[in-house]
């Protein structure tokens, strides 16, 4: 019961118009900008994004007309802190109006974890007194009925889709990832499909070697892309580094709103597909980005 | 007077000064990972440091980082986990210290990354991320930021990451865990806050740097410490260090 589908056959079948989408789930690593980037060529529209900080994923998309709303505890560019797409689109409705329902990192992990176990809302004590509830928030302050502390309530969120990057997964969906995860684990447990985008496919024994690494089952698995450097230019442990110069490119670019789109065109509309993004990389660059001499850890004994 | 260091570094030195031995921090990017990774390698080599992104370690990464998320900060930690272990363990009381920036920060320390300007004809600005997490929750924190009579205002725009709010015991009557900010670090002094009144307090000018040009930037009467004191200058030693970490000055700026 092989799930695999080309990155394209993936988001067409599981993210249609105005789904709501998590991803970007690990925070500065593991984004899947392959399967935004193709989002972006399929003109997919009115797309709700969630995630707690995005780098420039979410800005990309924005730029692209892609989003009609975000669910985010940050959004703009790390190494370089602007969000000039998510400015134009907030302040001045360019390329599309957006709307932003505002977190923090943690509430969007509550309200991610929360409908993970099935639960309508989990309590927190961070963002009492913050404006954060006041803007788009659905989370609520309530007395806690066992000692009247205040608290607040996170309502869960439950997407339509995940698309989660990972180091390896079977055919089935059931997927490795190491290195910090994040909110992934709680995505992939709160949406309705998720999309696993991986690094290597590998054979289920290899997952069975080492479950303790498993981040998700391949029973909450949907579809299972198999893409190579589907990453870049954010880091997969193991695999890549993190390709600054892109990040600084985009911060150069995307000032303007013509520089944005000038981007897109270059790097995401132009090439047909990720292979042909990876070519105009060139081989080259990839390659300098590939760490240095295995760090592996030390086997652990399933024995019994 | 040319200084054989820039303002960062400056900063970066106080901010790892108020990192204690055997301290859990909860680190943010730029300045205060340096600041982590400096105080580590000097006068608290048993500081545990937690990312929000779920890494957690106690020794410097072995290669310069812009992101948390960077292959070397994985590299040798003592935990890759998910962000509600770190966060919670923080909600439960175990990070003592948290750093965080601003865009603007007021007199009693509450703290805007998210909108400048009136409602609804502001500016925007990137949000939260884990500030305002990091600020109802580590039992205390320092604030980290530029120093302009823009960003330093009578009252924020936008309460993103709460500081202690109106003063006073404000943070208790609103339910807040955490003991909120005890000092602000700044391209011009540090500050730190009344104990009573919890009002910012200058409590020492960075060398080279008088109260009038300080209370020039800040946009309400600034309360000076009797004991007003000169911001001990990175030493040499720490200086190294730093570049170390940052050695092309990309989070410390152009020195050479």
């Amino acid at each position: 019961m092989s799930k695999v589908l080309t990155l394209a056959e993936a988001l067409r079948r599981h993210v249609p118009d105005g789904a709501t989408v998590v991803l970007g789930t690990a925070l500065e690593c593991l984004i899947p900008f392959a399967a935004a980037h193709e989002l972006i060529r399929q003109r997919r529209r009115e797309l709700t994004l969630v995630g707690p900080i995005s780098d420039i994923c979410f800005e990309q998309l924005i730029a692209a007309g892609c989003v009609r709303r975000i669910v985010a505890a940050w959004v703009g560019n790390v190494q370089h802190g602007a969000a000039y797409a998510f400015r134009r689109a907030l302040e001045q409705g360019i390329p599309c109006p957006l709307e932003i329902e505002d977190h923090s990192n943690f509430s969007i992990a509550l309200a991610l974890e929360a409908a993970a176990q099935g639960v309508p809302y989990l309590p927190t004590r961070s963002l009492l007194g913050s404006d954060l509830l006041s803007t788009g928030s659905r989370a609520r302050v309530a007395p806690c009925p066992f000692t009247g502390v205040p608290l607040v309530l996170v309502p869960a969120l439950a997407p339509d889709v995940a698309i989660l990057h990972v180091q390896r997964a079977d055919a089935a969906g059931n997927c490795h990832a190491w290195g910090p995860t994040g909110v992934s684990a709680a995505a992939g447990k709160a949406s309705r499909a998720v999309i696993v985008v991986t690094e290597e496919l590998v054979d289920p024994a290899v997952i069975r070697s080492d479950p303790n690494r498993t981040l998700l089952p391949g029973f909450l698995v949907t579809a299972v892309v198999h893409q190579p450097w589907g990453a870049h230019p954010s880091p997969v442990q193991g695999h890549y580094n993190r390709d600054h110069p892109v990040y600084a490119d985009w911060h150069a670019r995307s000032a303007s709103a013509e520089g944005a789109v000038a981007w897109l065109d270059e790097w995401v509309r132009g090439p047909r597909d990720h292979s042909a993004y990876l070519a105009k990389l060139g081989q080259a660059r990839l390659d300098r980005l590939r760490p240095g001499a295995a760090k592996l850890a030390e086997p652990v004994d399933y024995a019994c | 007077m040319t200084r054989p260091y820039t303002p960062a570094e400056l900063m970066v030195a106080a901010a790892a000064r108020e990192i204690q031995d055997d301290e859990v921090v909860f680190v943010g990017m730029r300045l205060p990972l340096l600041a982590f990774c400096l105080a580590r390698s000097m006068h608290a080599p048993g500081a545990v440091g937690l990312f929000e992104n779920g890494v957690v370690r106690d020794s410097p990464a072995q290669a310069f980082l812009v992101t948390m998320s960077d292959g070397p900060n994985v590299t040798g930690a003592l935990w890759c986990t998910e962000m509600r272990e770190v966060m919670g363990l923080m909600q439960a009381g175990r990070v003592t210290l948290g750093f965080i920036g601003g865009a603007q920060v007021d007199r009693f320390g509450n703290l805007n990354t998210t909108y400048v300007g009136p409602r609804g004809g502001a500016l925007r600005l990137p949000g939260s991320g884990g500030g305002s997490d990091i600020a109802s929750l580590a039992r205390r924190h320092v604030v980290i930021m530029t120093h302009e009579r823009r960003r330093f205002v009578e009252r924020v725009d936008y309460v993103t990451s709460p500081g202690h709010g109106g003063g006073g015991d404000w943070r208790a009557r609103t339910g807040l865990p955490g003991g909120g900010p005890s000092a602000v670090i700044t391209t011009l002094g540090l500050f730190r806050f009344d104990p009573v009144s919890r009002e910012m307090v200058l409590a020492s000018a960075h060398p080279g740097v008088t109260v009038g040009e300080i209370r020039a930037q800040t946009g309400w009467p600034l309360s000076v410490a009797p004991d007003l004191g000169e911001t001990a200058p990175p030493t040499e030693q720490e200086l190294a260090m730093i570049r170390t970490f940052d050695p092309e000055g990309f989070w410390t700026g152009a020195r050479r």
